[in-house]
């Protein structure tokens, strides 16, 4: 079940996007997911759709993939479509079954509200997927750095994140492992009354909490007896750079966001 | 109850970027209360295999027979509770599944899983605690206090108290004493041997695999490569290599011997008190000739 997710998991790869620097990868992100409330009509819309599929090309990664990952979330737009295509009534009757009712508008609000969706989850999907958590946090402290002089936290909040990222996926091995274990003892998941579903969880958590305060325990002795001591004066073992293809990527955020208040109606 | 793979292989995460094969075509047969070894380098398969035997991972291709039941790719396994409360599975490190406030508690979430009432269940933990080396006054302890090494007693208990028919113990001594790792497999041989338990031991341990099993499966990169009984496998060192493994301590030993008397004997010994007994007979029968 788990293995066909592919929320903040990242594929390693070689493509123009997997080059990028974090730090334009995200800046470009934020802003795109800005720049799409923009769109309000037929052009604009086919513009950022056609960008999203280029980056998608530009990656890589196949589309097969994205969407069958993706699946939960597209239950969702088909949910929020139909609900557009329902209770919008504004414009002409385009087709008429007793009482349900469809209009231009309601089909027209509705194709272009799934759009946005989809362009922002594939977007920020393909962020997840060809930047490795490692070096998103870095890019998010060295965004993050000005904040620093507001006397915030910069350095800790970034270690925090990468620390939770970096023990996601040995979490999800505990919870399989510990998992299969119960369920060799009969204990059963998926099946039978919900109380009794709520019961078999027990078994889960509590070793899995157990082991994940271990672990938080372990990890800090490791990083004390190494003379951790925080960001101040510390150097980089991964140095971000800064190429012509963070510098292209910003040019063609600005370029598009001028294309798309040109074009809005 | 004989357990069967039929050309099994397993990948996981099929149909993903990630989709890895585990298994290629593996065909192992194991029958009604043998003792089977499963032998490999890390990465070679053997804790993939082993989640086959009571239906936690269904096969990608091919079948598996668990006694009566068939599970087979891509048909719906339905109701496995009957599998699972005959093969129970040790798993390594079982002492992370512990999780009851009472150890008497632990123990006896198996069998009340399966249907069993509650005297009888605490009978059995009662039993089996002492049959782990435990005494009866941790019944009543929670597991957390307890040392590593009594951990793993309880978890084991924990799953003997199924009352299983087949036993799969993966690693079942990893990180124990000596002493302790000793005490555990002499604990399940003589299980094996009393109930007429099936057990089916994975391990990387050719000293445990040659003193306890019947049978011994070599399996390197997902391919089961060899099999046959601890005599058979051992008669020839090279093959091994070519697995990455290394012959048991006692037939290396053995084998120098060997070289230093100048003579064969009569067979491969697998444990020590057998290679003391066939060196005393050749020493003695050397003598005799003179």
């Amino acid at each position: 079940m788990m293995e066909k997710m592919i929320f903040g998991r990242y594929i390693p790869g070689d493509s123009f996007v997997h080059r990028l620097d974090p730090r334009s990868k995200l800046i470009f992100v934020f802003a795109f997911i800005v720049i799409v409330f923009l769109a309000n009509n037929a052009v604009t819309y086919a513009f950022i759709l056609a960008f999203t599929l280029f980056v998608i090309f530009m990656s890589k990664i196949r589309l097969y993939f994205l969407i069958n990952g993706l699946k939960p979330v597209i239950i969702l737009l088909v949910f929020t479509f139909l609900i557009h295509i329902l209770f919008t009534r504004e414009g002409d009757i385009l087709f008429e079954l007793g009482f349900f009712k469809v209009y231009e508008e309601g089909l027209r609000q509705g194709i272009f509200i799934s759009i946005r969706f989809l362009v922002l989850v594939f977007m920020t999907s393909i962020l997840t997927l060809t930047t490795s958590p490692i070096s998103i946090t870095d890019g998010i402290e060295v965004l993050l750095n000005p904040l620093k002089k507001l006397k915030m936290p910069v350095h800790e909040l970034a270690l925090m994140m990468s620390i939770a990222l970096r023990f996601i996926p040995t979490l999800m091995d505990e919870t399989d492992k510990i998992m299969k274990a119960q369920m060799a003892r009969g204990s059963d998941l998926s099946a039978g009354p919900l109380k009794d579903r709520l019961k078999a969880v027990v078994p889960l958590l509590v070793p899995l909490f157990v082991s994940a305060f271990k672990r938080a325990e372990d990890l800090a002795t490791a990083m004390e007896v190494r003379g951790y001591r925080g960001g101040e004066g510390r150097t980089r073992y991964r140095q971000l750079k800064w190429d012509w293809r963070d510098s292209s990527s910003i040019i063609v955020l600005v370029v598009m966001t001028a294309v798309l208040i040109f074009f809005r109606s | 109850m004989d357990i069967k793979l039929q050309q099994v292989s397993y990948a996981y995460s099929m149909g993903t970027p990630f989709e890895k094969f585990a298994l290629f075509d593996v065909d192992l047969t194991i029958p009604s209360k043998t003792y089977q070894a499963i032998i490999g380098h890390t990465g070679s398969g053997k804790s993939t295999i082993l989640q086959h035997f009571n239906g936690l991972l269904k096969p990608s291709k091919g079948q598996v027979h668990i006694g009566e039941r068939v599970i087979e790719a891509g048909k719906k396994a339905k109701e496995l509770k009957p599998i699972r409360q005959k093969v129970g599975i040790v798993f390594q490190f079982p002492e992370h599944q512990l999780f009851e406030e009472t150890v008497l508690k632990d123990i006896m979430f198996g069998p009340m899983n399966f249907g069993v009432s509650e005297q009888e269940a605490e009978q059995r933990a009662r039993e089996l605690i002492k049959l782990v080396g435990l005494p009866e006054g941790v019944l009543n302890k929670s597991p957390f206090d307890l040392s590593g090494g009594q951990m793993r007693r309880v978890a084991i208990a924990g799953v003997l108290a199924m009352d299983p028919e087949v036993i799969v113990l993966d690693e079942p001594t990893a990180g124990l004493d000596p002493r302790g790792q000793r005490e555990i497999m002499d604990m399940f041989y003589q299980l094996h041997k009393e109930r007429g338990l099936t057990t089916i031991l994975v391990t990387h341990s050719m000293e445990d695999a040659a003193r306890y099993a019947d049978n011994i499966a070599i399996m390197h990169e997902g391919h089961c490569v060899l099999s046959g009984t601890p005599r058979e496998i051992f008669a020839d060192g090279k093959t091994l290599e070519n697995y990455r493994l290394e012959l048991p301590h006692i037939v290396r030993f053995q084998q120098k011997i060997e070289a230093m008397l100048n003579q064969k004997l009569s067979k491969i010994c697998l444990t020590e008190e057998e290679l003391a007994e066939e060196v005393a007979r050749a020493l003695r029968e050397g003598r005799d000739v003179q």
